[in-house]
């Protein structure tokens, strides 16, 4: 196959590919790898905003750090940090469970609008504060967040419950922290014998404004 | 009794000496207004239910029955009306919003009422179109700037994607999940038989209706509920929605109780989960973010399709026009202050936003005035009632009009403004399967090529009595138009002179 060369900062790089993989040494632009259907893209360096926007299937790793959007399938690795809004309006539909692992911390709003499929935040580096900014899950109402922190963020909205998670919390997390562990060089044995918060939609307080019909 | 017990605002009435008791009626009514008595041996009613929605009416053999409006009254009063102490009961009643369905009922001026048609006179005879040929044909996308030549002097004649319709109208986008399976077959074999085009709304594309794809308008909303890359290339057009007309700046929630079977299939989403669509989409705070959507759709699908960026018809809508314009779309979609919606709150329906005829002359005109009209083309929504306001936008300056309640109206909707309730006893606006086998598919879609049909007559008519034999000829040509009884600014903005000038 021939190599496509991509501009430092190039756009839509990996819009909707479908198979193959695409390796990346420069930082690319914006929407790498949106609407992903099964690519892989290896990104060794930060990448921009909009990564893997509304992708449905297929593997991004970034070397570095980035931020992400509606994802609704596949998987992303980050080594480092993510920033504003990563993982926001995540989506699942059976077998279709989207996965965003986060190697250190992130910005705020992490998981805004959460509807589906798992977010891991590593935390690593930053053990001795919450690895998350403010507001996160804000408008969440479906999927997982896990964050491996002793110091749960304390502006969760009610509509969000956390507990520490127990050993069956952690079946859908493990497999993700050991294939990020595995790709950027982590001890996975290490990271998972932390403890996690788990956060999920609090089913007893839903969204729910209450209407009148008129 | 309760200070808020509010008197029903219909009245059954049944016609004893006509009613045989068949029970048609208390079968056909999901909302349960009709009962048979064992004791009195006759058919009763509860109005407190009735929603005025014609079904038992259409439906009872003896035409026993009639509804009619309650004269029942509170105290008259002009500004405190019958409907705002009613509102106002209900709130203090629930605490809640009140939350209504389709378009805004108000009194509020309707432009197109108070817009005159041209007819040739002496010069420039009119034309005949049951004798020589009128073109409704409408491409919708970018024109280009100037015409450009190859080395042997032939004009190129390579555009960027097109949509072709053969009459310039449109079905406006009505999710799968707000209407009904049946609904959606109606419509996308309508648009596929009349070569126009209907649109998914945010609820993605039913598996079944995937061969419709070169007839569809798929659309991506803030919640991106069903988009992925199939989806994507299925339809021949991709629309962003940014806005609604009936709800401008208030997102979709379509609650769990809804989201069930082919519903949550088609949106990718487990059953029983809401859906929420926010009304901001988060990755865009400017046209710079705006163009990036746009773009990635376009890499996405290969730069096949044209991008549509759909708004709700506000104040400042010229700017934005303009902005999305600037932003690579290739069709604007502007829906004014009367478009029907699902479920939207009343006070927001009501009162936020502006006429879409005054949307469509500001847009046009600042769009002529900065030299970009033909980059975008523009189709308008929000109340196109008949052929007449067809026409009358096409003369403002829209290339097409989107139409929703109106081919809501040809399926059976008999704008009972209850949709929200998702118990459409003509089964378009519920998913109840009892009530969506209500709308046979093949008699829906022949009711809506017949509407489409006779409007596609009737401005063919039109323009053939202003002398006009293509509809390109209409397009943006204000003076075929005049205003009656408007004041100077209304003139101005709409760009017309008055009638008698």
């Amino acid at each position: 196959m021939e190599e496509k060369v991509y501009a430092l900062g190039e756009r839509y790089i990996g819009a909707g590919l479908s198979e193959g993989t695409i390796v990346l040494d420069k930082v690319p632009g914006n929407a790498l790898g949106a609407y992903l259907d099964g690519g892989v893209i290896e990104v060794h360096c930060n990448a921009q905003d909009a990564t893997g926007d509304t992708m449905n299937d297929g593997e991004i790793s970034v070397f570095g750090s980035t931020a992400g959007y509606a994802m609704r399938g596949g998987a992303i690795y980050v080594r480092d940090d993510a920033g504003y809004r990563a993982g926001i309006h995540m989506k699942e539909y059976k077998e279709k469970v989207p996965a965003l692992v986060i190697g250190g911390r992130t910005g705020s709003f992490l998981g805004e609008y959460q509807a589906g499929g798992v977010i891991v935040v590593l935390g690593i580096g930053s053990e001795d504060r919450q690895p998350v900014g403010n507001f996160c899950g804000t408008g969440m109402h479906g999927g997982r967040i896990y964050l491996r922190t002793e110091h749960l963020p304390k502006d969760l909205p009610e509509q969000v419950s956390a507990r520490k998670a127990d050993e069956s919390d952690m079946a859908a997390a493990a497999p993700l922290i050991r294939r990020w562990a595995e790709k950027f060089g982590g001890d996975a044995k290490a990271l998972l014998a932390s403890s996690y918060y788990l956060l999920t939609p609090n089913t007893k307080n839903p969204y729910r404004q209450l209407y009148v019909t008129n | 009794m309760p200070i808020d017990f509010l008197y029903p605002e219909y009245e059954v009435v049944r016609d004893a000496s006509r009613c045989i008791a068949c029970r048609a009626c208390e079968r056909q009514c999901s909302n349960e207004v009709h009962a048979f008595d064992e004791e009195l041996e006759c058919m009763v009613s509860d109005e407190s239910r009735c929603v005025n929605c014609h079904r038992c009416v259409s439906i009872c053999p003896t035409r026993a029955l009639k509804i009619v409006k309650t004269d029942h009254t509170f105290r008259e009063n002009a500004n405190w009306t019958g409907d705002t102490i009613r509102e106002l009961y209900r709130q203090a009643g629930s605490g809640g919003v009140l939350l209504s369905s389709m378009g805004n009922p108000k009194p509020l001026p309707v432009y197109w009422d108070r817009l005159l048609l041209n007819a040739s006179q002496v010069t420039n005879p009119s034309i005949d179109p049951l004798r020589e040929p009128m073109e409704t044909k409408t491409f919708l996308g970018k024109k280009p700037t100037k015409i450009e030549r190859d080395e042997d002097g032939r004009i190129k004649t390579e555009l960027t994607p097109q949509l072709e319709l053969s009459t310039p109208i449109l079905f406006s986008a009505m999710s799968y999940g707000s209407i009904s399976y049946n609904a959606h077959e109606s419509l996308a074999r309508a648009a596929e038989a009349l070569g126009i085009y209907y649109n998914t709304g945010e609820g993605g594309l039913h598996q079944d209706f995937y061969k419709y794809g070169a007839n569809t308008i798929v659309q991506v909303a803030s919640g991106r509920f069903g988009v992925h890359k199939d989806y994507l290339s299925a339809g021949a057009a991709i629309e962003i929605k940014m806005g609604q007309g009936a709800k401008p700046g208030i997102g979709g929630h379509l609650p769990g109780t809804k989201i069930v079977g082919d519903v949550s299939r088609t949106r990718m989403i487990p059953e029983g989960s809401d859906a929420i669509s926010p009304a901001p989409h988060h990755d865009i705070y400017s046209i710079e973010d705006l163009r990036q959507l746009v773009f990635s759709l376009k890499e996405a699908s290969g730069y096949k399709k044209p991008v549509i960026v759909k708004i709700a018809a506000v104040h400042n809508v010229a700017a934005i026009a303009s902005g999305i314009a600037r932003s690579g779309a290739d069709i604007i979609a502007i829906d004014g202050f009367r478009g029907g919606t699902g479920a939207a709150p009343t006070r927001i329906r009501d009162n936020v936003g502006i006429p879409i005829e005054l949307a469509l002359a500001a847009v046009d005109q600042r769009l002529r005035d900065e030299g970009i009209r033909n980059t975008v083309s523009l189709v308008v929504g929000g109340s196109v009632r008949s052929s007449a306001d067809v026409v009358k936008a096409i003369a403002l300056g829209a290339d097409a009009c989107y139409i929703g309640t109106a081919a809501l109206l040809a399926l059976g909707c008999h704008l009972c403004r209850s949709c929200q309730t998702g118990k459409c006893n003509w089964g378009i606006a519920t998913q109840r399967p009892d009530l969506v086998k209500r709308l046979n598919p093949d008699i829906g879609m022949r009711r809506l090529v017949n509407l489409v049909n006779a409007w596609t007559h009737e401005i063919k008519e039109i323009m053939g009595g202003m002398g006009i034999n293509s509809i390109e000829a209409l397009r943006g040509n204000r003076l075929m138009l005049r205003g009656v009884g408007l004041t100077e600014k209304e003139l101005e903005i709409l760009g017309v002179k008055h009638a008698g000038e």
